[in-house]
């Protein structure tokens, strides 16, 4: 029954789905588009206060519908009366905000709560008042995409296109905007109307989102995918883009599976699909995911062990046999000594280098193939080429050493690096005993 | 918002000779009743670097963001090269306090730098590849063309710094505002930002700088105004930065004060 209903959905089968499908992914997608500029600007919490605020205006708006001898679902109006409501709760934080010394939070707290209280009473009241005429209405607290028609979706499809023209236009107003209000006034940028503009985005965006998600939950869809957004990549432009897709994504899984199962609300499976787009992208995101992070962790850990593996035994055979040719056996007891791993790290070492054919290995002694002893001549030099600049460029150096630079050219000026390998050369105790100060070791 | 057409004669105009680059006018700024400044008066020389110094509270960020317009003035008037600070902002390059926004901001090193030159992209039109190679020199000028791509909380204090100092210098204006450039910054930082002051002073043009470190006054600044919410004391920096004057900004703070002389007697002997 259940894979017989999801069929049809997916296969768009029925009329009513594709507009249903369709609304919801524009919704998504404006949403997370307008909410990546919200949350850079930290105003996110505002389209949370504007959404609970709408609640009494949409209430009163359907008293004065019935009141006037209609049946009180005219869509128009009932947003109409949403969008005062809201802007009225907006207008009243901004008040408290001006004239008292309250904090944010306590003045979002306290309009979001009170207004939404002051929408339940009065929808209790339409319930007395009269029998089954108001029954629609919590349809916008929890949102009901199954009562979603055409014209709803003409709205939806409207308010994306607009987000999309606006930010499109603004998109580096906005962005200087959310990085810098002050530098943004100081080039004469009128930082309250950008501001004003983002708030009509987010009422738009917030209103038509009314029906598909419900107010209580709104605010998911004007964070969740920005915030998801982030651990995909550090630049703003495929924040914004990547935002507005996982809203996307997230508003058509979610509406998929509330249109299957249609006993749970819509905007709570929205917003749960959201959130498991968010737990993927907390976990797998490119730049900022905990795995990738980990990985990379994991990977430098092990190129920084190979590299103390080859400079240890060029080191030793230098040591040894005045120059490092390869095949200069060095005992393992000598290497065990130079660093702090232990004989079990060591022969780890040895063998993933074996594997690629950088070392030989025999009982006890180790040696450089001469691919190995390439690697480990150049790495040598480059460490102590590295070390001579901290101590000769010491007031500049620690914001440039980079170790992980392949090269030291890619880092430093041509003149710089020959001076250096001329001090190199000149230092003929520093080669011959290469016991130097590992500074940079623990970076 | 004015056309770049018109922006171009008025950038003419204000490099006149004669014109103030800064001149306050009786300001007085209020928040939630109290004033922060009153009273605030004077004008600067051109092609001088100028610091402002005074206590923590003194309202020198303020004074920087009334004289921009970004704080509503409760009276008074400023004149940036003889006009509004609106009129003439297209000269005026703003460096702000480096806590002020937030380094976590998706945006790189270059990206941030550019932001200087939208004012001259025109809003609401696309930045341009000319655009990016100003920013690139702006970037290379403060020396560190090499992070242009880098993501800006990854960049150290003092890259961060250098990186807003290059916002600025990528508008060649005539007058540099900036808050606490020095603060919390690497030696090799400071000593290049010290640098790019003596240039911008070579080439005419006038740099107003909040600074911290009295010790240091008498060596980067030859202006000097000392502010606690009114002006104690403005003028050149051998008449005006006196173990009196610093006393009426700052109270009486004698370990201070010594310091302070020592300085102005290193800068005497090396005059």
């Amino acid at each position: 029954m259940i894979w017989s209903d999801l069929w049809d959905v997916l296969l768009l089968r029925d009329y009513n789905t594709r507009v249903v499908l369709l609304g919801v992914a524009l919704l998504g997608a404006a949403s997370g588009l307008v909410g990546s500029f919200t949350l850079l600007r930290k105003r996110s919490l505002m389209g949370d206060a504007l959404a609970h605020a709408s609640l009494p205006g949409l209430v009163i708006a359907f008293m004065i519908a019935v009141a006037a001898g209609g049946d009180g679902k005219s869509m128009p109006l009932l947003l109409a009366g949403a969008t005062m409501g809201g802007l009225a709760g907006v207008a009243c934080i901004l008040f408290l905000q001006r004239f008292t010394k309250l904090k944010q939070d306590a003045t979002l707290g306290i309009v979001l709560s009170v207004f939404f209280g002051l929408g339940v009473v009065l929808l209790g009241i339409t319930q007395k008042m009269d029998a089954g005429h108001s029954a629609g209405l919590e349809t916008y607290i929890f949102g009901k995409t199954a009562s979603m028609r055409r014209a709803d979706g003409i709205m939806i499809a409207i308010t994306a296109l607009i987000s999309i023209l606006v930010t499109g236009v603004l998109f580096k107003e906005l962005k200087l905007l959310c990085f810098d209000a002050d530098f943004a006034g100081s080039r004469g940028l009128r930082v309250w109307l950008l501001d004003t503009i983002l708030m009509v985005l987010v009422v738009m965006v917030t209103m038509v989102g009314l029906q598909a998600v419900g107010l209580v939950l709104m605010v998911a869809m004007l964070v969740i995918p920005a915030a998801a957004a982030r651990f995909w990549t550090e630049s703003i432009f495929r924040l914004a883009l990547v935002s507005a897709s996982i809203g996307l994504v997230g508003s058509v899984l979610g509406a998929t599976a509330s249109a299957v199962m249609a006993d749970l609300p819509s905007g709570a499976m929205i917003v749960l699909a959201c959130a498991l787009l968010f737990a993927v992208s907390m976990f797998f995101g490119t730049q900022r995911g905990v795995l990738p992070r980990l990985w990379r962790r994991r990977q430098l850990n092990a190129k920084i062990a190979r590299q103390h593996l080859l400079r240890g035994i060029y080191e030793l055979s230098e040591a040894e046999f005045q120059d490092a040719n390869p095949g200069h056996w060095v005992s393992l007891i000598d290497l065990l000594q130079k660093r702090s791993w232990n004989s079990k790290q060591l022969r780890r070492q040895i063998e993933t280098a074996e594997l690629v054919e950088l070392v030989r290995y025999k009982t006890d002694q180790v040696a450089l193939t001469s691919a190995g002893y390439a690697e480990a001549a150049r790495l040598t030099r480059q460490h102590r080429l590295w070390e001579l600049y901290l101590v000769h460029y010491a007031d500049v150096a620690t914001a440039r050493v980079d170790r992980d630079a392949d090269d030291i050219e890619h880092v430093l000026e041509h003149d710089v690096v020959e001076k250096l390998e001329r001090l190199l050369d000149h230092d003929p105790i520093r080669i011959a005993v290469p016991s130097s100060p590992h500074a940079m070791e623990s970076t | 918002m004015t056309g770049p057409a018109k922006i171009e004669t008025t950038n003419q105009d204000s490099v006149e000779q004669g014109d103030c680059p800064l001149s306050v006018m009786d300001l007085t700024v209020a928040y939630h009743r109290k004033p922060v400044i009153w009273d605030v008066e004077f004008d600067l020389p051109a092609g001088s670097l100028v610091g402002i110094v005074g206590p923590n509270g003194a309202g020198k960020s303020t004074l920087l963001k009334a004289v921009m317009e970004l704080v509503p003035r409760a009276s008074g008037r400023v004149e940036v090269f003889g006009k509004p600070y609106h009129l003439s902002r297209r000269n005026v390059g703003y460096v702000p306090q480096r806590e002020s926004v937030d380094w976590d901001f998706p945006v790189d090193a270059l990206d941030v730098v550019t932001m200087g030159l939208y004012g001259q992209v025109g809003w609401g039109r696309p930045v341009r590849q000319k655009h990016r190679d100003l920013a690139m020199q702006a970037l290379e000028h403060v020396g560190i063309a090499d992070l242009a791509k880098r993501q800006i909380s990854q960049l150290s204090g003092g890259q961060q710094q250098r990186t807003f100092l290059a916002r600025a210098l990528v508008q060649d204006a005539d007058l540099y505002l900036m808050d606490e450039p020095f603060a919390a910054v690497d030696a090799a930082t400071e000593k290049a930002i010290v640098e790019i002051l003596r240039e911008l002073k070579q080439r005419k043009k006038t740099a107003v700088v909040i600074h911290h470190d009295l010790q240091t006054v008498p060596a980067y600044f030859d202006y000097v105004v000392l502010l606690n919410m009114r002006v104690v004391a403005h003028g050149p920096v051998q008449e005006v930065f006196t173990p009196e004057n610093l006393q009426k900004t700052y109270g009486g703070r004698l370990t201070l004060l010594d310091e302070v002389t020592e300085a102005m007697r290193r800068r005497e002997r090396s005059l």
